[in-house]
């Protein structure tokens, strides 16, 4: 009797583990071949010698790794992967604290506002680089007029060296603005109504009120934003690709879009492997800060 | 809650009419400034598609067109095959979407309801997928869809890109706070997983789903990097690849043309999120706090 039951029970469990190995499977194999393949495939890759128009591969160890890291430009490559995410991310990190504090007041039409400051954010970057290097036009753009009102000429953004990477932030950081002010309202809504009501109690001014409750209770939800924005200039391409083609010279080339050019304008795809590669360990470890930063939230919760 | 602020700002006698309308009418003012600095490149672009080429390169440049004209749409749509970059935009944004939303509804089931060994070592596989972004794998990806004579098909725009693993975790959150009553009581009632997935838990999960199904439209529809590597004729272009060459070609030529060809890509996408706006951005910040 009941070693019968047991066998019931177990037909039961197979039947499930098969329902979910159907539900599952697809997922997983379309994972396991465009995303953890790869992955690994680029750790090959970056070994050989390879122009993979032809069919000639050759085996070379680290000599991609050694004439990459080799280059000059290289590290400039770094360094502007580096000040675009810092800019950006410094940039809307603050705009977009300042916007969903004034978001967050009783003002009426106020979601009216966030429609409108949020829109850029599902607009195509490709499109939007587009029309900014309409805007950036240095006789006939938006930018030219608007500076003209105040008496100075607009530089020549895209075509400057020393201009091209602040157009670039520029642009970028208005697309994305709305994106931090939505999480950042949402996380205001998050804190505690009690909070408020007791620093007034306690005879706490506004400007107390904002650091000692308001700023602590944002900081989970600031932490969250700043990672993932960081991680989210990694993988800006659109707006860099059109706006400037990574250049001028290599002004505005960061990993991502030195990883295309390097895979589908020389094909080189040793080097490009390399690049992937790099990109990938600097990304991981941010998210490891992120998820042990996570655990540690709630284990202290 | 909006009452008990304005209240809080009065403490002082001789300010307490004065400072909230102060303050509200600085308020305003900066929320007006907001509108107009995210929303004048809008406008701009809107502007310059209504002008003639002659207005858009004589100075003083104008702020409102001053010969409105409708030439820069027909010439914009026949720079280009426009209509075949709208076909070639909506099967793959809807191909892409109905995948995602599918795979992502299947595994969010059967990850919160059904019994398997190592349960959780397989949700850490799907997890673990989230770390390793799209863009690493450009090379080997092409390779692979080279060698599987997919270049310049749809299958080779969608399918790499169909598996998800943000969305699995949203659904599975929002199966899992269902209540569980309602599912159990199907379950008495004799009905097997398929119908329970089908008949109780995607009505039950709809907004969820919905919301997922948002984000994975707007992200297909915008897509660049990948149709970029992936197509390479003319006709199997989409809307944002189109939009790039055609600047490329038009180049600093027409801008009007550009922008009306611009807003060709850029409304069907506003008007959809005014439409459902409030799914979008509720789901962006929900995803945001509680993950």
């Amino acid at each position: 009797m009941l070693q019968k039951q047991t066998r019931h029970v177990t037909m039961r469990e197979r039947r499930e583990w098969l329902l979910f190995a159907l539900l599952l499977g697809p997922n997983l194999f379309l994972f396991g071949l465009f995303t953890y393949w790869p992955l690994l495939y680029n750790f090959y890759l970056s070994f050989v010698s390879w122009n993979f128009l032809r069919p000639r591969k050759r085996f070379v160890w680290f000599e991609n790794y050694a004439e990459v890291f080799s280059q000059p430009q290289f590290w400039t490559i770094v360094w502007n992967t580096a000040i675009f995410a810092l800019f950006s991310v410094g940039l809307t990190l603050l705009i977009g604290l300042a916007l969903a504090l004034l978001l967050n007041q009783p003002l009426r039409y106020r979601n009216g506002a966030r429609a409108v400051l949020f829109s850029p954010v599902i607009m195509s970057g490709a499109v939007v680089a587009v029309v900014w290097s309409y805007i950036f036009d240095p006789r006939y753009g938006l930018i030219d007029q608007l500076l003209g009102l105040i008496g100075l000429s607009s530089p020549n953004w895209l075509g400057d060296p020393a201009w091209a990477m602040p157009a670039v932030i520029m642009v970028y950081v208005w697309k994305n603005l709305g994106y931090a002010v939505v999480i950042y309202l949402a996380g205001l809504q998050g804190i505690p109504r009690e909070l408020y009501d007791a620093a007034r109690v306690d005879g706490a001014a506004p400007w107390d009120r904002f650091w000692h409750v308001t700023l602590p209770g944002l900081s989970p939800v600031a932490f969250f934003l700043s990672v993932t924005s960081i991680l989210a200039t990694f993988q800006a391409f659109d707006i860099i690709k059109v706006l400037t083609n990574g250049g001028p010279v290599i002004a505005t080339t960061t990993l991502i879009f030195h990883l295309y050019d390097l895979g589908f304008v020389s094909y080189n795809a040793g080097e490009a492997g390399v690049i992937a590669i790099v990109l990938f360990a600097i990304m991981l470890i941010l998210t490891i800060i992120q998820l042990r930063y996570l655990e540690q939230r709630v284990a202290y919760s | 809650m909006a009452l008990s602020e304005e209240i809080t700002l009065t403490p002082t006698l001789e300010t307490s009419w004065r400072t909230p309308r102060l303050w509200r009418f600085a308020g305003y003012l900066a929320m007006l400034a907001t509108v107009i600095v995210i929303g004048l490149p809008v406008y701009w672009t809107v502007s310059a598609a209504f002008k003639t080429t002659g207005e858009i390169y004589r100075l003083p440049v104008t702020w409102f067109p001053a010969e409105p004209t409708l030439a820069n749409f027909p010439q914009a749509w026949n720079a280009a095959p426009f209509e075949r970059y709208y076909l070639n935009s909506f099967l793959t944004t809807l191909g892409g979407m109905a995948a995602e939303v599918t795979l992502a509804i299947m595994s969010a089931y059967a990850l919160a309801f059904l019994r398997f060994p190592r349960k959780q070592l397989v949700f850490l596989l799907l997890l673990a997928a989230l770390m390793i972004p799209v863009e690493i794998t450009i090379v080997p990806n092409y390779l692979t869809v080279a060698r599987l004579g997919w270049i310049n098909t749809y299958a080779g725009i969608i399918i790499p890109g169909a598996a998800i693993a943000y969305g699995t975790f949203l659904l599975r959150q929002a199966f899992l706070s269902l209540p569980y009553e309602v599912i159990e009581a199907a379950r008495v009632d004799g009905a097997g997983h398929l119908r329970i997935m089908f008949n109780v838990v995607m009505p039950m999960a709809q907004p969820a789903i919905v919301t997922m199904a948002l984000l994975s439209m707007v992200a297909k529809w915008n897509d660049f990097l990948w149709p970029l590597i992936v197509t390479n004729t003319t006709n199997m272009r989409t809307l944002p690849i189109g939009i790039f060459w055609l600047r490329n070609s038009e180049g600093l030529i027409n801008w009007g043309v550009i922008m009306a060809g611009s807003l060709f890509l850029i409304i069907p996408v506003l008007i959809v999120f005014l439409m459902v706006q409030r799914y979008i951005v509720d789901g962006i910040a929900a995803g945001a706090v509680k993950g």
